[in-house]
């Protein structure tokens, strides 16, 4: 079951349903006085800064010159269509996206589905050691691989050439660095792999039986029972992946000291989005960015969720 | 609506199932499949852990060591021999055995060596070009990287930057999180199920949307180049740790509450006494949660402390040492050992607590 399950099935499971009157608006106040942190906080630093940040896309607001602000209408919105940066992140996103988003979600399934094999030995020993990595902090990672990629030093490279490939230089390339930043962020997949790992765990072991009277093999099995059964777990990994996706930062401006290069390769959306509102300090046009990423996350994420009806497993049948 | 269906009947044409075909008894299959996927296994784990040999071996090598083709910390090997420095060969000896000797006297087709283990001998005449030969190498590893840099990158200062951070934010975000946790779990709040959705749905909201008026806040109240926007916002609790608290209270039986308020306890007293006693486990996964997240965090204080290298957490810091040190790869990795080696030492440490926030998350039976 995941987050947004819960959160739609919470009044099925409404709390105190029996006892009303007054207790039960005094035990409300405590429930309110208990919820306070939240409200004020998503008062104060979720709801104002969102209506302060789409106000701003209508002025040219620079933190370096806060009495200059003056509304400007649409500019900033007809800026985004001429905008080459833009563009650019765009493009570089995209790109990244069609290759990063089904390794975000196959990688998870195929590690959990090796820990989960019947067959396998020191199942705590993997376990533990492949979700170690999680706990390497992302400038290590990347100062690691980006070593182990490095055109001529790079163990890859020279690995490859014992069988004379010649290795690129990976993240000098336009077309090499993406394959080389999944690399850097594969030792991330810890909590996505031990979640999927725990989905399969979970799975009725009365459903294999079943399935084996059938005569059903691996791979049968795997399709018709494990992976649906897992959906719900997808489902969540895919929704984290693309708003994370859209967010990715660290690891390329890294790698590229916040350049974009190689090219405008690594120029992501949210490192075009940084250099606006934070280098330039042009934080009108940097809100306008902002709700744009967020138009597009909304899409992508509402997309999923209307696409679950078709592929994600609901246990107790339809809704 | 469809859902993705739960086939448990295979066509039954294909009972013959392939175990009666193969030879082998199930006991031995069994053993095979066991051999084969643990193979595969080693074979994945080693992809997996092999960078950190790449970086332990690259931190204990000078710039040379780097140029040359070994992958251990080695160095061409030498003696001292008559007050001369020779140089050590790999020298194939006429009883086709290899043997390390130093050349003493180099010449075009036949040289003198000297056995380095047996120096008071005679010089051995060697017939062929001494320099077709390889050189021997030592074992030679640059332990002076790790002071180095240690003190380039103010480890200790990071360090203490880092947890201090971490520490005043788990303190919010535990706190904060576990009174919102306790009041979703067990109040009757109006509109709660609609209050809690978009609790929920501020996982989606990016954070880029609230930044730059956030920012300008903070910038106007004096915290900018401060620790505060790295801390305060946490005492305002978050939708995940909430989720994972209210999961976690959620197992708690009600029964002992209502005993407790029985007894005459107050709300407060009940979450003291009686939930969180029970909750520990859950309070820690919170807590290294948020510590693996201050670890790692980047974005924002790159934001508030680009000015302030003597506040940065780690991320930030190693990142500035490493637009320097670009061309001194040993330090780089000596930098990342150095920076992993506390998360990774604690996790080995207390995994089980490391790995429970997962469990808790609560895939269902």
């Amino acid at each position: 079951m995941t987050v947004f399950d819960e959160a739609r099935d919470l009044d099925v499971r409404g709390e105190r349903r029996s006892e009303r009157g007054s207790l039960e608006k005094q035990m409300g106040r405590w429930g309110l006085l208990f919820i306070s942190p939240w409200l004020i906080g998503f008062f104060f630093l979720t709801l104002l800064p969102m209506a302060a940040s789409f106000a701003m896309t209508f002025t040219n607001f620079n933190v370096t010159q806060p009495d200059a602000i003056s509304f400007i209408g649409l500019d900033n919105y007809r800026r985004l269509f001429t905008d080459s940066d833009l563009r650019a992140a765009l493009e570089a996103t995209f790109k990244f996206f069609l290759l990063a988003i089904p390794i975000s979600i196959i990688q998870p399934i195929l590690m959990a589905g090796l820990l989960n094999a019947g067959a396998l030995r020191g199942r705590r020993f993997f376990t533990t050691l492949f979700y170690m990595t999680y706990m390497v902090p992302v400038v290590s990672a990347i100062l690691i691989w980006g070593g182990m990629l490095n055109g001529q030093t790079g163990w890859i490279n020279r690995f490859l050439a014992i069988f004379g490939v010649n290795g690129p230089d990976w993240l000098k390339s336009t077309t090499w660095v993406y394959p080389g930043l999944i690399l850097i962020g594969l030792w991330g997949v810890g909590n996505a792999m031990l979640f999927t790992f725990i989905g399969m765990r979970n799975v009725p072991h009365e459903l294999y039986e079943a399935a084996e009277v059938d005569g059903a093999g691996y791979l049968r099995k795997t399709w018709n029972i494990t992976l649906p059964l897992i959906t719900p777990i997808i489902f969540y990994n895919l929704v984290l992946s693309v708003i994370g996706l859209f967010q990715y930062f660290t690891i390329p401006y890294i790698v590229s000291r916040g350049t974009g290069e190689p090219g405008n390769a690594t120029l992501f959306y949210n490192i075009h989005f940084y250099r606006t509102a934070f280098r330039f300090q042009d934080m009108g046009y940097g809100a306008t960015l902002a709700w744009l990423l967020f138009a597009i996350v909304m899409i992508f994420t509402l997309l999923i969720f209307w696409s679950a009806r078709y592929w994600v497993y609901s246990p107790g049948g339809s809704e | 609506m469809t859902n993705a269906q739960v086939e448990t009947h295979a066509p039954s044409s294909e009972v013959t199932s392939s175990s009666t075909k193969s030879g082998l008894s199930k006991r031995s299959r069994d053993i095979l499949a066991g051999v084969v996927i643990t193979l595969i296994g080693l074979a994945v784990l080693i992809f997996w852990l092999i960078p950190f040999a790449y970086m332990v071996t690259t931190s204990l090598k000078s710039l040379e060591q780097m140029q040359n083709p070994r992958i251990l910390p080695e160095s061409p090997a030498t003696i001292e021999f008559d007050g001369k420095e020779l140089e050590v060969y790999e020298v194939p000896m006429p009883d086709g055995s290899m043997q390390e000797l130093a050349l003493f006297k180099p010449g075009r087709e036949s040289s003198l060596f000297v056995d380095p283990n047996n120096l008071s001998a005679e010089p051995i005449e060697w017939e062929g070009r001494w320099r077709q030969l390889d050189p021997a190498y030592h074992l030679d590893f640059q332990w002076q990287n790790y002071p180095e840099a240690w003190k380039a990158v103010e480890f200790p200062l990071l360090v203490r930057n880092t947890f201090l951070i971490a520490l005043f934010g788990i303190i919010g975000t535990a706190l904060s999180s576990t009174l919102v946790a306790y009041g979703f779990a067990r109040f009757p709040i109006p509109y709660k199920n609609t209050l809690f959705l978009i609790l929920i749905s501020t996982i989606v909201l990016p954070r880029q949307v609230t930044l730059i008026p956030t920012y300008i806040i903070f910038s106007r109240l004096g915290w900018v180049g401060t620790w505060l926007p790295l801390i305060v916002p946490h005492f305002f609790a978050n939708a995940y740790n909430v989720f994972l608290l209210r999961q976690y209270f959620l197992t708690v039986p009600k029964e002992m509450d209502e005993a407790a308020y029985i007894d005459g306890a107050n709300p407060l007293r009940v979450l003291w006494s009686v939930i969180l006693p029970q909750s520990w486990p859950v309070i820690i996964a919170v807590s290294i949660s948020h510590l693996i997240f201050a670890w790692n965090d980047y974005f924002e204080p790159l934001i508030y402390l680009r000015a302030r290298p003597d506040l940065q957490p780690i991320s930030v810091g190693i990142q500035e040492f490493n637009f320097l040190y670009s061309t001194r790869p040993e330090l780089l990795q000596a930098t990342s050992l150095l920076a992993l080696i506390i998360p990774v030492v604690a996790f080995f440490l207390a995994q089980k607590y490391f790995m429970q926030g997962i469990v808790f998350t609560g895939v269902d039976k």
